[in-house]
Protein backbone atom coordinates (compact mmCIF):
# COMPACT_ATOMS: atom_id res chain seq x y z
CA UNK A 1 0.00 0.00 0.00
CA UNK A 2 0.99 3.47 -0.30
CA UNK A 3 2.23 5.11 2.91
CA UNK A 4 4.88 7.75 3.94
CA UNK A 5 8.16 6.52 4.51
CA UNK A 6 10.50 8.45 6.80
CA UNK A 7 14.49 8.50 6.09
CA UNK A 8 16.03 10.30 8.48
CA UNK A 9 16.13 14.28 9.34
CA UNK A 10 14.10 16.30 6.27
CA UNK A 11 13.95 12.88 4.27
CA UNK A 12 10.41 11.50 3.59
CA UNK A 13 9.24 9.89 0.50
CA UNK A 14 5.96 7.80 -0.15
CA UNK A 15 6.46 4.29 -1.07
CA UNK A 16 3.75 1.89 -2.26
CA UNK A 17 5.67 -1.29 -1.64
CA UNK A 18 4.77 -0.50 2.49
CA UNK A 19 2.85 -3.25 4.11
CA UNK A 20 -1.08 -3.55 4.93
CA UNK A 21 -1.98 -3.48 8.54
CA UNK A 22 -3.12 -6.51 10.22
CA UNK A 23 -5.11 -6.92 13.45
CA UNK A 24 -2.91 -7.44 16.06
CA UNK A 25 -4.94 -7.66 19.14
CA UNK A 26 -8.84 -8.28 19.25
CA UNK A 27 -9.80 -4.76 19.97
CA UNK A 28 -8.28 -3.09 16.44
CA UNK A 29 -9.89 -1.98 13.78
CA UNK A 30 -8.17 -1.44 10.16
CA UNK A 31 -9.54 2.33 8.93
CA UNK A 32 -9.23 3.42 5.26
CA UNK A 33 -7.43 6.86 5.45
CA UNK A 34 -9.79 9.58 3.77
CA UNK A 35 -7.71 12.61 5.27
CA UNK A 36 -4.55 12.72 7.30
CA UNK A 37 -3.09 15.93 8.03
CA UNK A 38 1.05 17.15 9.21
CA UNK A 39 0.88 18.06 12.62
CA UNK A 40 3.35 21.13 14.09
CA UNK A 41 4.64 18.52 16.18
CA UNK A 42 5.19 15.86 13.17
CA UNK A 43 7.72 18.26 12.39
CA UNK A 44 9.37 17.97 15.58
CA UNK A 45 10.18 14.08 13.95
CA UNK A 46 10.50 14.88 10.63
CA UNK A 47 13.44 17.76 11.95
CA UNK A 48 15.04 14.36 13.62
CA UNK A 49 14.77 15.92 17.28
CA UNK A 50 12.33 13.13 18.72
CA UNK A 51 14.31 10.38 20.36
CA UNK A 52 13.81 6.86 19.16
CA UNK A 53 12.21 7.95 15.51
CA UNK A 54 12.97 4.41 13.41
CA UNK A 55 13.76 4.77 9.94
CA UNK A 56 10.98 3.02 7.84
CA UNK A 57 8.10 4.42 9.97
CA UNK A 58 5.18 6.12 9.40
CA UNK A 59 4.04 9.36 10.49
CA UNK A 60 0.62 10.62 11.14
CA UNK A 61 -1.81 11.18 14.32
CA UNK A 62 -4.44 13.42 12.70
CA UNK A 63 -6.66 11.58 10.11
CA UNK A 64 -10.19 10.32 9.79
CA UNK A 65 -11.48 7.47 7.40
CA UNK A 66 -13.52 4.36 6.73
CA UNK A 67 -13.83 1.06 8.69
CA UNK A 68 -12.38 -1.05 6.37
CA UNK A 69 -11.98 -4.59 9.24
CA UNK A 70 -12.49 -4.99 12.57
CA UNK A 71 -11.05 -7.32 15.47
CA UNK A 72 -13.32 -9.85 16.88
CA UNK A 73 -14.27 -8.04 19.84
CA UNK A 74 -14.97 -5.05 18.54
CA UNK A 75 -18.81 -4.30 19.17
CA UNK A 76 -19.26 -0.21 18.31
CA UNK A 77 -17.94 -0.16 15.06
CA UNK A 78 -18.36 -1.76 11.67
CA UNK A 79 -17.23 -2.07 8.26
CA UNK A 80 -18.47 1.06 6.65
CA UNK A 81 -18.63 3.42 8.96
CA UNK A 82 -16.43 6.70 8.81
CA UNK A 83 -15.05 7.16 12.17
CA UNK A 84 -12.75 10.26 13.37
CA UNK A 85 -9.85 8.88 15.40
CA UNK A 86 -8.43 10.99 18.43
CA UNK A 87 -4.93 10.63 18.01
CA UNK A 88 -4.60 9.63 21.72
CA UNK A 89 -4.52 5.66 21.95
CA UNK A 90 -6.45 5.10 24.82
CA UNK A 91 -7.91 1.58 26.41
CA UNK A 92 -10.75 3.01 28.65
CA UNK A 93 -9.74 0.33 31.39
CA UNK A 94 -6.85 1.88 33.22
CA UNK A 95 -7.12 4.55 36.19
CA UNK A 96 -6.20 7.33 34.13
CA UNK A 97 -8.53 6.65 31.37
CA UNK A 98 -11.68 6.14 33.96
CA UNK A 99 -10.64 9.51 35.04
CA UNK A 100 -10.77 10.82 31.18
CA UNK A 101 -6.97 11.33 31.51
CA UNK A 102 -7.41 9.54 27.66
CA UNK A 103 -3.79 11.41 26.65
CA UNK A 104 -2.67 9.15 29.59
CA UNK A 105 -3.30 5.69 29.33
CA UNK A 106 -1.13 3.35 31.03
CA UNK A 107 -1.77 0.39 28.72
CA UNK A 108 -0.84 2.07 25.34
CA UNK A 109 2.91 2.97 24.99
CA UNK A 110 5.70 -0.18 26.77
CA UNK A 111 8.57 2.32 25.41
CA UNK A 112 7.78 4.94 28.09
CA UNK A 113 5.27 5.61 31.42
CA UNK A 114 5.54 9.46 30.79
CA UNK A 115 3.95 9.68 27.68
CA UNK A 116 0.71 8.13 26.20
CA UNK A 117 0.68 6.13 23.15
CA UNK A 118 -0.01 8.22 20.00
CA UNK A 119 -0.44 7.34 16.47
CA UNK A 120 2.57 7.55 14.19
CA UNK A 121 4.87 9.32 16.74
CA UNK A 122 8.21 7.62 17.24
CA UNK A 123 8.68 4.88 19.57
CA UNK A 124 8.53 7.39 22.24
CA UNK A 125 4.62 7.14 22.14
CA UNK A 126 4.51 3.40 21.47
CA UNK A 127 5.79 2.60 17.97
CA UNK A 128 2.69 3.08 15.91
CA UNK A 129 2.48 3.65 12.04
CA UNK A 130 0.48 6.99 11.57
CA UNK A 131 -2.01 7.78 9.18
CA UNK A 132 -0.15 9.34 6.94
CA UNK A 133 -1.10 5.80 4.60
CA UNK A 134 -3.55 4.03 2.68
CA UNK A 135 -4.62 2.16 5.98
CA UNK A 136 -3.73 2.12 9.62
CA UNK A 137 -4.04 -0.01 12.32
CA UNK A 138 -5.99 1.77 15.02
CA UNK A 139 -6.33 -0.21 18.72
CA UNK A 140 -8.78 0.24 21.24
CA UNK A 141 -11.53 0.63 18.08
CA UNK A 142 -14.47 0.71 20.58
CA UNK A 143 -12.55 3.07 22.79
CA UNK A 144 -11.40 6.60 20.74
CA UNK A 145 -12.66 6.23 17.46
CA UNK A 146 -16.13 7.85 16.49
CA UNK A 147 -18.39 7.84 13.84
CA UNK A 148 -18.41 11.24 11.82
CA UNK A 149 -22.24 12.59 11.86
CA UNK A 150 -23.27 12.34 8.37
CA UNK A 151 -23.67 16.75 8.49
CA UNK A 152 -20.39 16.86 9.40
CA UNK A 153 -17.45 17.73 6.75
CA UNK A 154 -14.52 15.25 6.52
CA UNK A 155 -12.37 18.30 6.23
CA UNK A 156 -13.90 19.62 10.00
CA UNK A 157 -13.87 16.21 11.41
CA UNK A 158 -9.97 15.75 10.71
CA UNK A 159 -9.05 18.66 12.59
CA UNK A 160 -11.32 17.46 15.08
CA UNK A 161 -8.65 15.04 15.97
CA UNK A 162 -6.15 17.26 17.21
CA UNK A 163 -6.42 20.60 16.38
CA UNK A 164 -9.67 21.70 17.46
CA UNK A 165 -9.58 19.51 20.94
CA UNK A 166 -5.63 21.14 21.92
CA UNK A 167 -6.54 24.48 21.41
CA UNK A 168 -9.79 24.36 23.17
CA UNK A 169 -8.28 22.23 26.32
CA UNK A 170 -5.19 24.81 26.29
CA UNK A 171 -7.86 27.57 26.99
CA UNK A 172 -9.68 25.32 29.08
CA UNK A 173 -6.46 24.53 31.17
CA UNK A 174 -5.96 28.34 31.58
CA UNK A 175 -8.91 28.86 33.29
CA UNK A 176 -9.86 31.89 31.98
CA UNK A 177 -12.58 33.89 33.76
CA UNK A 178 -14.98 36.74 32.21
CA UNK A 179 -12.50 39.42 31.69
CA UNK A 180 -9.02 37.60 31.69
CA UNK A 181 -6.01 38.65 29.35
CA UNK A 182 -4.86 36.15 27.29
CA UNK A 183 -1.40 35.94 25.64
CA UNK A 184 -1.24 32.87 23.25
CA UNK A 185 2.84 32.42 22.31
CA UNK A 186 2.53 30.65 18.60
CA UNK A 187 0.49 31.06 15.70
CA UNK A 188 0.34 27.76 14.17
CA UNK A 189 -2.92 26.06 14.20
CA UNK A 190 -3.08 24.99 17.67
CA UNK A 191 -2.09 28.60 18.53
CA UNK A 192 -4.98 30.52 16.55
CA UNK A 193 -7.65 27.73 17.72
CA UNK A 194 -6.73 28.30 21.44
CA UNK A 195 -6.58 32.19 20.86
CA UNK A 196 -10.31 31.69 19.10
CA UNK A 197 -11.44 29.44 21.77
CA UNK A 198 -10.16 31.31 24.78
CA UNK A 199 -12.96 33.53 23.71
CA UNK A 200 -15.62 30.92 24.72
CA UNK A 201 -14.13 30.93 28.36
CA UNK A 202 -14.72 34.90 28.38
CA UNK A 203 -11.61 36.30 27.46
CA UNK A 204 -11.50 40.09 27.64
CA UNK A 205 -8.48 40.58 25.67
CA UNK A 206 -6.82 37.76 23.29
CA UNK A 207 -3.13 38.79 22.13
CA UNK A 208 -1.15 36.79 20.23
CA UNK A 209 3.11 36.28 19.59
CA UNK A 210 4.78 34.58 16.27
CA UNK A 211 7.01 35.92 13.95
CA UNK A 212 5.63 34.95 11.17
CA UNK A 213 3.37 38.22 9.35
CA UNK A 214 1.21 35.48 7.59
CA UNK A 215 0.36 33.58 9.95
CA UNK A 216 0.30 36.48 12.20
CA UNK A 217 -2.74 38.38 9.73
CA UNK A 218 -3.89 34.74 9.51
CA UNK A 219 -4.56 34.85 13.22
CA UNK A 220 -6.09 37.97 13.19
CA UNK A 221 -8.75 37.53 11.01
CA UNK A 222 -9.63 33.82 12.18
CA UNK A 223 -9.58 34.70 16.00
CA UNK A 224 -10.42 38.32 16.29
CA UNK A 225 -7.74 38.80 18.37
CA UNK A 226 -4.55 41.61 18.82
CA UNK A 227 -1.44 39.88 17.24
CA UNK A 228 2.19 41.10 17.57
CA UNK A 229 5.24 40.29 15.75
CA UNK A 230 8.30 39.36 18.09
CA UNK A 231 10.50 40.75 15.98
CA UNK A 232 9.47 44.10 15.76
CA UNK A 233 9.64 44.07 19.90
CA UNK A 234 12.35 45.07 22.15
CA UNK A 235 11.06 42.70 24.67
CA UNK A 236 8.42 40.49 24.15
CA UNK A 237 7.87 40.23 28.10
CA UNK A 238 8.52 43.81 28.44
CA UNK A 239 5.47 44.53 25.93
CA UNK A 240 3.13 42.41 27.25
CA UNK A 241 4.03 43.84 30.94
CA UNK A 242 3.33 47.41 28.85
CA UNK A 243 0.24 46.21 27.61
CA UNK A 244 -1.19 44.87 30.95
CA UNK A 245 -0.94 47.83 33.47
CA UNK A 246 2.28 46.42 34.53
CA UNK A 247 1.25 43.65 36.15
CA UNK A 248 1.08 40.87 33.46
CA UNK A 249 -1.29 38.62 31.70
CA UNK A 250 -3.71 36.61 33.53
CA UNK A 251 -3.47 33.69 31.54
CA UNK A 252 -0.42 32.50 28.97
CA UNK A 253 -0.84 29.66 26.53
CA UNK A 254 2.42 27.89 25.08
CA UNK A 255 1.27 27.12 22.12
CA UNK A 256 5.02 26.36 20.30
CA UNK A 257 7.29 24.26 22.29
CA UNK A 258 10.43 22.41 21.35
CA UNK A 259 10.97 24.48 18.44
CA UNK A 260 10.92 28.32 19.52
CA UNK A 261 12.68 30.64 18.25
CA UNK A 262 13.67 34.17 19.48
CA UNK A 263 16.73 33.15 21.73
CA UNK A 264 19.78 32.12 20.36
CA UNK A 265 21.19 29.73 23.78
CA UNK A 266 18.23 28.26 23.51
CA UNK A 267 18.14 27.76 20.06
CA UNK A 268 21.51 26.11 20.11
CA UNK A 269 21.30 24.10 22.96
CA UNK A 270 17.45 22.63 21.69
CA UNK A 271 16.90 22.70 18.69
CA UNK A 272 21.12 22.49 17.18
CA UNK A 273 22.52 20.21 20.29
CA UNK A 274 19.45 18.60 21.58
CA UNK A 275 21.36 18.73 24.51
CA UNK A 276 17.88 19.81 26.49
CA UNK A 277 14.12 19.01 25.74
CA UNK A 278 13.95 21.72 22.70
CA UNK A 279 13.82 25.33 22.84
CA UNK A 280 11.84 26.94 26.06
CA UNK A 281 11.99 30.45 24.63
CA UNK A 282 7.91 30.75 24.54
CA UNK A 283 7.83 28.66 27.64
CA UNK A 284 10.21 31.21 29.20
CA UNK A 285 8.08 34.31 27.92
CA UNK A 286 4.63 32.62 29.42
CA UNK A 287 6.15 32.62 32.65
CA UNK A 288 7.88 35.91 32.63
CA UNK A 289 4.59 37.70 30.93
CA UNK A 290 1.84 36.32 33.33
CA UNK A 291 0.71 38.07 36.34
CA UNK A 292 1.69 37.41 40.23
CA UNK A 293 -0.82 34.21 41.16
CA UNK A 294 -1.79 33.55 36.75
CA UNK A 295 -1.95 30.51 35.55
CA UNK A 296 0.68 29.41 32.73
CA UNK A 297 -1.16 26.18 29.95
CA UNK A 298 1.43 24.69 27.77
CA UNK A 299 -0.05 22.93 25.16
CA UNK A 300 3.09 22.66 22.68
CA UNK A 301 4.99 19.38 22.54
CA UNK A 302 9.07 19.14 24.44
CA UNK A 303 10.96 16.15 24.19
CA UNK A 304 11.55 14.27 26.76
CA UNK A 305 14.86 15.30 28.35
CA UNK A 306 15.64 18.46 30.66
CA UNK A 307 15.06 21.59 30.08
CA UNK A 308 15.99 25.44 31.17
CA UNK A 309 12.50 27.13 32.46
CA UNK A 310 13.11 29.95 34.99
CA UNK A 311 11.60 28.18 37.82
CA UNK A 312 12.59 30.44 40.16
CA UNK A 313 10.32 32.73 38.90
CA UNK A 314 7.60 30.23 38.81
CA UNK A 315 8.31 30.23 42.24
CA UNK A 316 8.50 33.59 42.91
CA UNK A 317 5.36 34.73 41.04
CA UNK A 318 3.18 31.84 42.58
CA UNK A 319 2.48 30.70 38.64
CA UNK A 320 0.31 27.59 38.13
CA UNK A 321 1.54 25.67 35.66
CA UNK A 322 -1.20 23.43 33.51
CA UNK A 323 -0.17 21.19 30.95
CA UNK A 324 -1.13 18.12 29.36
CA UNK A 325 -2.08 16.28 25.96
CA UNK A 326 -5.53 17.03 24.80
CA UNK A 327 -8.40 14.63 26.10
CA UNK A 328 -9.64 13.76 22.78
CA UNK A 329 -12.20 11.81 23.95
CA UNK A 330 -13.44 13.66 26.45
CA UNK A 331 -13.81 16.73 24.29
CA UNK A 332 -15.69 15.87 21.05
CA UNK A 333 -18.99 15.74 21.90
CA UNK A 334 -18.80 19.21 23.03
CA UNK A 335 -16.71 20.35 20.02
CA UNK A 336 -18.81 18.97 17.53
CA UNK A 337 -21.52 20.66 18.60
CA UNK A 338 -19.58 23.82 18.65
CA UNK A 339 -18.63 22.82 15.02
CA UNK A 340 -22.61 21.80 14.19
CA UNK A 341 -23.55 25.25 15.56
CA UNK A 342 -20.88 27.33 13.85
CA UNK A 343 -18.92 28.13 16.37
CA UNK A 344 -16.14 26.70 15.29
CA UNK A 345 -14.75 26.29 11.51
CA UNK A 346 -12.26 24.02 11.69
CA UNK A 347 -11.57 23.47 8.18
CA UNK A 348 -11.06 27.34 7.29
CA UNK A 349 -7.65 26.80 8.81
CA UNK A 350 -6.93 24.62 6.14
CA UNK A 351 -4.92 26.25 3.17
CA UNK A 352 -2.78 23.16 1.34
CA UNK A 353 -4.44 19.73 0.14
CA UNK A 354 -2.14 17.97 -0.77
CA UNK A 355 -2.29 14.37 -2.18
CA UNK A 356 -0.71 11.85 0.06
CA UNK A 357 2.23 10.89 -3.09
CA UNK A 358 3.53 14.25 -2.52
CA UNK A 359 4.05 13.70 0.96
CA UNK A 360 7.58 15.30 1.01
CA UNK A 361 6.66 18.35 -0.67
CA UNK A 362 3.81 18.74 2.23
CA UNK A 363 6.60 18.49 4.87
CA UNK A 364 8.88 20.64 2.99
CA UNK A 365 6.21 23.23 2.16
CA UNK A 366 5.10 23.13 6.22
CA UNK A 367 8.48 22.91 8.00
CA UNK A 368 9.42 26.40 5.46
CA UNK A 369 6.40 28.01 5.55
CA UNK A 370 6.34 28.42 2.26
CA UNK A 371 3.07 29.47 0.07
CA UNK A 372 1.48 31.41 3.49
CA UNK A 373 1.16 27.57 4.71
CA UNK A 374 -1.53 27.15 7.77
CA UNK A 375 -2.64 23.74 7.79
CA UNK A 376 -2.12 20.97 5.12
CA UNK A 377 -4.13 18.19 4.72
CA UNK A 378 -2.56 14.46 2.79
CA UNK A 379 -5.10 13.43 0.73
CA UNK A 380 -4.68 9.61 -0.28
CA UNK A 381 -6.32 8.22 -3.26
CA UNK A 382 -9.06 7.19 -1.46
CA UNK A 383 -9.84 10.95 -0.03
CA UNK A 384 -11.25 12.00 -3.45
CA UNK A 385 -10.48 15.66 -4.21
CA UNK B 1 11.80 -10.90 23.99
CA UNK B 2 12.67 -7.27 26.48
CA UNK B 3 15.25 -6.13 27.83
CA UNK B 4 13.81 -5.24 31.62
CA UNK B 5 16.43 -4.47 34.06
CA UNK B 6 13.39 -4.42 36.42
CA UNK B 7 11.18 -6.95 37.87
CA UNK B 8 7.22 -6.59 38.15
CA UNK B 9 7.51 -7.16 42.19
CA UNK B 10 10.18 -4.56 41.93
CA UNK B 11 6.97 -2.24 41.97
CA UNK B 12 5.48 -1.56 45.32
CA UNK B 13 3.52 1.12 47.28
CA UNK B 14 3.19 0.56 51.17
CA UNK B 15 0.55 3.01 51.31
CA UNK B 16 -2.55 3.01 53.68
CA UNK B 17 -2.38 1.47 56.93
CA UNK B 18 -4.21 3.66 60.02
CA UNK B 19 -3.04 6.48 60.73
CA UNK B 20 -4.79 8.05 63.93
CA UNK B 21 -1.90 7.93 65.82
CA UNK B 22 -1.01 11.44 63.45
CA UNK B 23 -2.49 14.32 65.66
CA UNK B 24 -4.73 16.30 63.09
CA UNK B 25 -4.67 13.60 60.58
CA UNK B 26 -6.92 14.62 57.37
CA UNK B 27 -8.62 17.80 59.24
CA UNK B 28 -8.09 20.12 56.28
CA UNK B 29 -8.94 17.64 53.62
CA UNK B 30 -10.63 19.89 51.09
CA UNK B 31 -12.18 17.99 47.80
CA UNK B 32 -12.28 21.73 46.13
CA UNK B 33 -8.40 22.08 46.20
CA UNK B 34 -8.07 20.48 42.79
CA UNK B 35 -6.14 22.22 39.68
CA UNK B 36 -7.01 19.39 37.85
CA UNK B 37 -10.53 20.17 37.27
CA UNK B 38 -12.18 19.93 34.77
CA UNK B 39 -9.43 18.00 33.16
CA UNK B 40 -9.85 14.93 35.16
CA UNK B 41 -12.84 13.23 36.54
CA UNK B 42 -11.34 12.38 39.81
CA UNK B 43 -11.66 9.09 41.53
CA UNK B 44 -8.57 8.27 42.73
CA UNK B 45 -8.80 5.25 41.39
CA UNK B 46 -4.97 4.86 40.35
CA UNK B 47 -4.64 4.77 44.58
CA UNK B 48 -5.65 0.94 44.47
CA UNK B 49 -2.43 0.31 42.56
CA UNK B 50 -2.29 -1.01 39.61
CA UNK B 51 -4.96 -2.97 39.90
CA UNK B 52 -7.46 -2.49 37.41
CA UNK B 53 -8.59 -5.37 34.66
CA UNK B 54 -6.16 -5.25 31.80
CA UNK B 55 -7.51 -5.05 28.00
CA UNK B 56 -6.29 -8.63 26.67
CA UNK B 57 -2.33 -8.56 26.07
CA UNK B 58 -1.51 -7.97 22.30
CA UNK B 59 0.45 -11.20 21.40
CA UNK B 60 4.41 -10.45 21.85
CA UNK B 61 5.74 -11.83 18.82
CA UNK B 62 8.47 -8.79 18.10
CA UNK B 63 10.82 -7.69 20.23
CA UNK B 64 9.43 -4.81 22.18
CA UNK B 65 11.93 -2.42 24.21
CA UNK B 66 10.06 -1.41 27.49
CA UNK B 67 10.75 1.24 29.91
CA UNK B 68 12.52 0.25 33.13
CA UNK B 69 10.15 2.44 35.06
CA UNK B 70 6.62 -0.12 34.30
CA UNK B 71 6.65 -3.82 35.61
CA UNK B 72 5.09 -5.19 31.94
CA UNK B 73 4.83 -4.50 28.35
CA UNK B 74 1.39 -2.45 27.77
CA UNK B 75 -1.75 -4.63 26.66
CA UNK B 76 -1.38 -3.03 23.05
CA UNK B 77 1.85 -1.51 21.40
CA UNK B 78 3.12 -0.57 18.07
CA UNK B 79 5.25 -2.88 15.88
CA UNK B 80 6.08 -0.72 13.24
CA UNK B 81 9.85 -1.16 13.32
CA UNK B 82 11.48 -3.21 16.09
CA UNK B 83 15.41 -2.64 16.72
CA UNK B 84 17.49 -3.47 14.09
CA UNK B 85 21.43 -3.68 13.30
CA UNK B 86 23.80 -1.21 15.44
CA UNK B 87 21.06 1.36 15.95
CA UNK B 88 19.23 -1.58 18.10
CA UNK B 89 22.22 -2.62 20.02
CA UNK B 90 22.24 1.09 20.77
CA UNK B 91 18.83 1.16 21.55
CA UNK B 92 18.46 -1.57 23.85
CA UNK B 93 21.47 -0.34 25.89
CA UNK B 94 19.68 2.57 26.42
CA UNK B 95 16.45 1.71 27.68
CA UNK B 96 18.18 -0.18 30.68
CA UNK B 97 18.46 3.16 32.05
CA UNK B 98 14.94 5.06 32.91
CA UNK B 99 13.49 7.98 31.50
CA UNK B 100 14.88 10.42 33.59
CA UNK B 101 18.33 9.51 32.39
CA UNK B 102 20.67 11.48 29.72
CA UNK B 103 21.78 7.65 29.50
CA UNK B 104 18.68 6.83 28.00
CA UNK B 105 17.76 9.43 25.53
CA UNK B 106 21.28 10.99 24.03
CA UNK B 107 22.20 7.45 22.67
CA UNK B 108 18.26 7.07 21.32
CA UNK B 109 19.01 10.12 19.58
CA UNK B 110 22.54 8.87 18.48
CA UNK B 111 20.87 5.33 17.28
CA UNK B 112 17.91 7.70 15.07
CA UNK B 113 21.36 8.93 13.19
CA UNK B 114 22.87 5.37 12.99
CA UNK B 115 19.50 3.79 11.94
CA UNK B 116 19.51 6.58 8.99
CA UNK B 117 22.88 5.41 7.31
CA UNK B 118 21.59 1.96 7.86
CA UNK B 119 18.29 3.24 6.03
CA UNK B 120 20.50 4.09 2.89
CA UNK B 121 22.33 0.93 2.77
CA UNK B 122 18.98 -1.00 3.03
CA UNK B 123 17.91 0.73 0.45
CA UNK B 124 20.78 0.10 -1.52
CA UNK B 125 20.68 -3.15 -1.00
CA UNK B 126 16.75 -3.50 -2.57
CA UNK B 127 18.34 -1.95 -5.30
CA UNK B 128 16.73 1.40 -4.53
CA UNK B 129 19.14 4.74 -4.67
CA UNK B 130 16.87 7.57 -2.73
CA UNK B 131 16.72 10.31 -4.70
CA UNK B 132 17.30 12.87 -1.92
CA UNK B 133 16.32 16.31 -4.78
CA UNK B 134 12.82 14.51 -4.13
CA UNK B 135 13.14 13.09 -0.53
CA UNK B 136 13.75 16.75 0.72
CA UNK B 137 10.85 18.27 -0.68
CA UNK B 138 13.11 20.92 -2.86
CA UNK B 139 10.07 20.20 -5.86
CA UNK B 140 8.24 22.61 -3.30
CA UNK B 141 11.47 25.32 -2.90
CA UNK B 142 11.95 25.25 -6.56
CA UNK B 143 7.90 25.95 -7.22
CA UNK B 144 7.08 28.47 -4.27
CA UNK B 145 11.04 30.04 -2.87
CA UNK B 146 12.77 30.10 -6.32
CA UNK B 147 14.65 32.85 -5.90
CA UNK B 148 15.96 31.57 -3.06
CA UNK B 149 16.46 28.25 -4.04
CA UNK B 150 19.03 29.34 -7.29
CA UNK B 151 20.67 31.58 -4.76
CA UNK B 152 21.39 29.13 -2.30
CA UNK B 153 22.39 26.48 -5.61
CA UNK B 154 24.37 29.17 -6.68
CA UNK B 155 26.40 29.93 -3.95
CA UNK B 156 27.08 26.25 -3.07
CA UNK B 157 28.25 25.96 -6.44
CA UNK B 158 31.00 28.82 -6.19
CA UNK B 159 32.19 27.48 -2.94
CA UNK B 160 32.46 23.99 -4.13
CA UNK B 161 34.40 25.34 -7.23
CA UNK B 162 36.38 27.73 -5.47
CA UNK B 163 37.30 25.11 -2.55
CA UNK B 164 38.59 22.81 -5.79
CA UNK B 165 40.46 25.15 -7.36
CA UNK B 166 41.86 26.24 -4.29
CA UNK B 167 42.76 22.27 -3.35
CA UNK B 168 44.25 21.79 -7.19
CA UNK B 169 46.16 24.75 -7.17
CA UNK B 170 47.78 23.74 -3.82
CA UNK B 171 48.25 20.10 -5.25
CA UNK B 172 50.20 21.84 -8.40
CA UNK B 173 52.12 23.66 -6.28
CA UNK B 174 53.53 20.81 -3.89
CA UNK B 175 54.93 18.92 -7.23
Amino acid sequence: MLAMNFRGPFRVRADYDQPYPEIEHPGDAIVKVLRSCICGSDLHLYHGIVPDTRIGSTFGHEFVGEVVETGSSVEKLKVGDKVMVPFNIACGKCAFCKQELYGNCHEANPQATAAGGIFGYSHTTGGYNGGQAEYVRVPYADVGPTVIPDWMDPDDAVLLTDVVPTGYQAAEMGGIQEGDTVVVFGAGPIGIMAAKCAWLFGAGRVIVIDQLDYRLEFAEEYAQCEVYNFKMLEDPVVFIKQQTDSLGADVCIDAVGCEAAGDTMNTLLGRKLLLQGGSTTALHWAINSVKKGGIVSIVGVYGPINALVPIGNVLNKGITIRANQASVKRLLPKLTEHVKNGILNPKAMITHRIPLEDVAEGYHIFSRKLDNCIKPVLIPPAGGS
Amino acid sequence: MTTDETKPEDFVNKRGGDHSHIKGWGIDIDPKNDPTYPIKKRTDEEIRGYTWERPEQQPVNIEVLHSVERPNITAVFGTSKPPRGLSGMIRRQAFKKSESSYGRWLPLVLADRIDMVEGVLEDLSHGHIPNIFAERGWNAEWKYNRKSFVLKAATAAAITSAAFLLLSSNSKSKK
